[in-house]
């Protein structure tokens, strides 16, 4: 992974200690809570429904052993809140009423605490950390080369890429060395830290597209020219929402060594035109679908100007791209040596694993080919029943760091699906990471399957969230655990979004479930087909609304009814296996399914 | 160091020509001839427009007088003015320039390129 210079570390040292200035005045009353407020969100700290969140930034997913146990730490310490506002939060939680499952135990809400929680933008959140604390905690993140520049405001935020970047087979182009490049021009960027809203970069390097660029404000497309020349794809104005709309491609190819001029450009045309005067439109997919060519032609004049005009100052150049590339010090490879009783051993914990047909499942779906024949990429999954997606207590992610150390040369990568990924776990290993995983309950095979759901912390935690996720998530999840159903229920993407501002990301899910508000109480709408832009999924597109929403109780229900119409109109494919969830989607339409998910309604209601 | 003026200080005796931008208007397109001062208006601190303006006037247009930030200006967006192109600003009421000027002791320096440093961090020698 990188490797941060002086010049890194002595920054991020400086930001946690201008954090705490900012925090001494505002509690001195230096600063007014409205002024304070913009300053901590650039810092990731948001003032939650009972407590304060803090969102730590994970560059690109990359995250060391050493990062891990740091997060661990913070957990443990200091993601914890008093007994009295714990019980109160609860309290009010509980009366918000139980999800029933059936044939399972009803869900209740059970606040946690002394955990962190991977996020679907590849960062760590945590929720009771005291605000009087935080900037101890900048400290100690800083300590280990992290912090949370730029995760919140309306500002560029943390830069994703896909989860197997350097490590895939079948790439272009590691994507890793521009997303740094990028993170470092977009930290502290003078001219745009108030843009008229929040701002998300992503990057994908191989031909599938993994890294959902359709939806993000610029999604960049590594890419060869005709001639052989490595350049991007440049797409602007995706993004979620109230309004969900796939980015348009505003230049087919663009070389790399124009990428940071090219980008100033799309972000300075919408620094002065985009819309301030409502929070709802203000996002640049508005600005581009408002102004069309006129946009495109306007971030054209633009990136002339600055190339032409100011010198392109930030034109890359092969130096700095080696310089950065360098710095993603890819590790020593040596396949692990065992003799005698070492020997012995992996026989026996390789027999008993080749006996354990989980072993076998947990290949299909967990281990994933690497670009060195000899490698595997291998996910820890963090979907298991009694944890909320994406949720690590402090011993779990000690025990992450620790696989990460053993197994993947102290690397770990937070996934976009709220996993942890180990990119560099040699095959002779798999039995033995098996086995440890397993002890530490994160072997379960499930990498894609229906309980590999997204969900955002939801109702239970986010002031913003219209409906809990978590408990609309734990009811499915329950329901859904037998792993020979799962299995026959084949790859599917089921995201949950507490509310409109799409955090679980429910548009792109081929189930989306969304929160909304209804005179006071927790309603759920369901959409069908959506697509992050993978191979799987298909092109990029939001899912259809299938009716009305429904009740929390009814959720659970609905969600079978419309898997059940799956299992009904599937058809076997030509290799003899069965279509996906997805295809018979595509291929039936939404129609049958939209007639199951209304017909399981507990009453008749007037269709609004 | 961007100059800091105290909200209220008795103007003194000032014959600059000046040119108050509102935020919608082109930098590109003003008419820069005998203007001493340039004043960028803040409405609310959280307006980034005149981020930009300030940038195009100092950068691409180079104009070398005065550029100063009006309005709603804060401590915590000095440092990064004075990087677009300000070098001055009108510190609102009750704000403590002594907090101000500490903020531009921090960072030793920073990653991208700006009015000031035009080269980025990767280019300068």
């Amino acid at each position: 992974m990188y490797q941060y210079t002086e010049f890194d570390k002595q920054f991020v040292r400086a930001r946690a200690e201008q954090y705490r200035d900012q925090l001494e005045r505002w509690q001195a009353g230096k600063l007014t809570d409205d002024e304070f407020r913009p300053l901590r969100l650039q810092n990731g700290w948001y003032v939650q429904r009972y407590a304060p969140m803090l969102r730590v930034a994970v560059p690109y997913g990359d995250i060391s052993s050493l990062q891990l146990r740091a997060l661990a730490k913070i957990a443990r310490e200091y993601d914890q809140p008093d007994a009295a506002l714990l019980r109160e939060a609860q309290e009010k939680q509980l009366a918000l009423g139980e999800v029933p499952v059936p044939g399972g135990t009803p869900v209740v809400t059970r606040l946690k605490h002394g955990y962190g929680h991977f996020t679907t933008r590849t960062n760590v959140q945590f929720n009771w950390i005291p605000l009087d604390k935080s900037a101890d905690v900048m400290e100690l993140l800083a300590s280990v080369g992290l912090h949370g520049i730029q995760t919140s405001g309306n500002t560029i935020r943390n830069i994703t890429t896909d989860e197997m970047a350097g490590i895939a087979p079948d790439e272009i182009a590691d994507p890793r060395p521009f997303a740094e490049i990028l993170r470092q021009w977009s930290t502290l960027h003078p001219e745009f830290a108030f843009l008229p809203r929040k701002f998300k970069v992503a990057l994908n390097g191989t031909p599938e597209d993994r890294a959902a660029l359709g939806w993000y404000d610029i999604g960049l497309q590594l890419r060869r020219s005709e001639a052989g020349e490595l350049g991007f794809t440049v797409r602007v104005g995706g993004g979620m929402g109230r309004t969900p709309i796939i980015g348009t491609v505003v230049r087919e190819f663009l070389p790399w060594q124009h990428l940071l001029n090219y980008i100033e450009a799309c972000i300075r045309v919408y620094n002065e035109y985009g819309r301030r005067d409502n929070l709802w439109k203000a996002r640049i997919k508005i600005l581009v679908k408002a102004e069309g060519q006129r946009y495109i032609d306007k971030v054209e004049e633009e990136f002339r100007a600055i190339v032409e005009q100011d010198g392109g100052p930030h034109t890359l150049t092969e130096a700095e791209l080696d310089r950065v590339s360098a710095s993603f010090v890819n590790p020593e490879l040596h396949p692990p040596v065992r003799k005698g009783a070492d020997a012995h051993l992996h026989a026996i914990v390789r027999a008993d694993a080749e006996a354990d047909p989980l072993y076998d499942r947990w290949l299909q779906r967990n281990v994933r080919p690497h670009r060195n024949p000899q490698l595997r990429a291998v996910t820890l999954s963090f979907k298991r029943l009694g944890y909320a997606p994406g949720d690590a207590t402090a011993d779990q992610m000690e025990t992450a760091a620790a696989l990460a150390e053993r197994f993947s040369a102290g690397e770990a990568r937070v996934t976009h699906e709220q996993n942890l990924l180990l990119p560099w776990v040699h095959q002779d290993d798999l039995p033995e990471l098996f086995a440890a995983a397993r002890k530490a309950g994160l072997a379960k095979p499930n990498i894609g399957l229906l309980t590999d759901m997204i969900a955002c912390p939801g109702g239970d935690f986010c002031s913003l969230a219209n409906a809990r996720s978590l408990p609309i998530a734990e009811a499915i999840t329950q329901r859904y655990q037998d792993l020979d159903e799962e299995f026959d229920l084949g790859d599917i993407r089921l995201n949950i979004s507490g509310c409109i501002n799409s955090c679980g990301h429910h548009h792109a899910g081929h189930i989306g479930i969304l929160g909304v508000d209804k005179d006071g109480k927790e309603w759920y709408q369901v959409t069908l087909g959506g697509s992050d832009g993978s191979e799987l999924s298909g092109a990029a597109t939001p899912g259809k609304v299938v009716g009305p929403s429904f009740s929390a109780a009814e959720v659970p229900v609905v969600i079978e009814a419309v898997l059940d119409t799956y299992r009904r109109e599937r058809r076997a494919t030509e290799d003899g296996r069965q279509e996906t969830f997805i295809a018979t989607v595509r291929r039936v339409g939404i129609d049958p399914f939209k007639a199951a998910a209304n017909a399981a309604r507990f009453t008749e209601r007037e269709v609004a | 160091m961007i100059e800091i003026i105290t909200a209220g200080a008795p103007a003194p005796e000032d014959q600059a020509r000046v040119l108050a931008l509102a935020n919608d208007a082109d930098p590109l397109a003003a008419e820069l001839e005998g203007v001493d001062r340039i004043e960028l208006h803040f409405p609310k601190f959280t307006d980034g427009r005149a981020f930009t303006q300030a940038r195009l006037l100092r950068q691409r247009r180079g104009f070398q007088g005065d550029i100063r930030a009006t309005g709603d200006v804060l401590v915590d967006q000095l440092v990064q003015m004075w990087r677009v192109g300000f070098s001055s600003a009108v510190l609102k009421e009750g704000k403590d320039p002594a907090d101000a000027r500490r903020q531009f002791e921090r960072y030793a320096a920073f990653y991208q390129g700006d009015a000031v440093v035009k080269q980025p961090l990767f280019a300068r020698s």
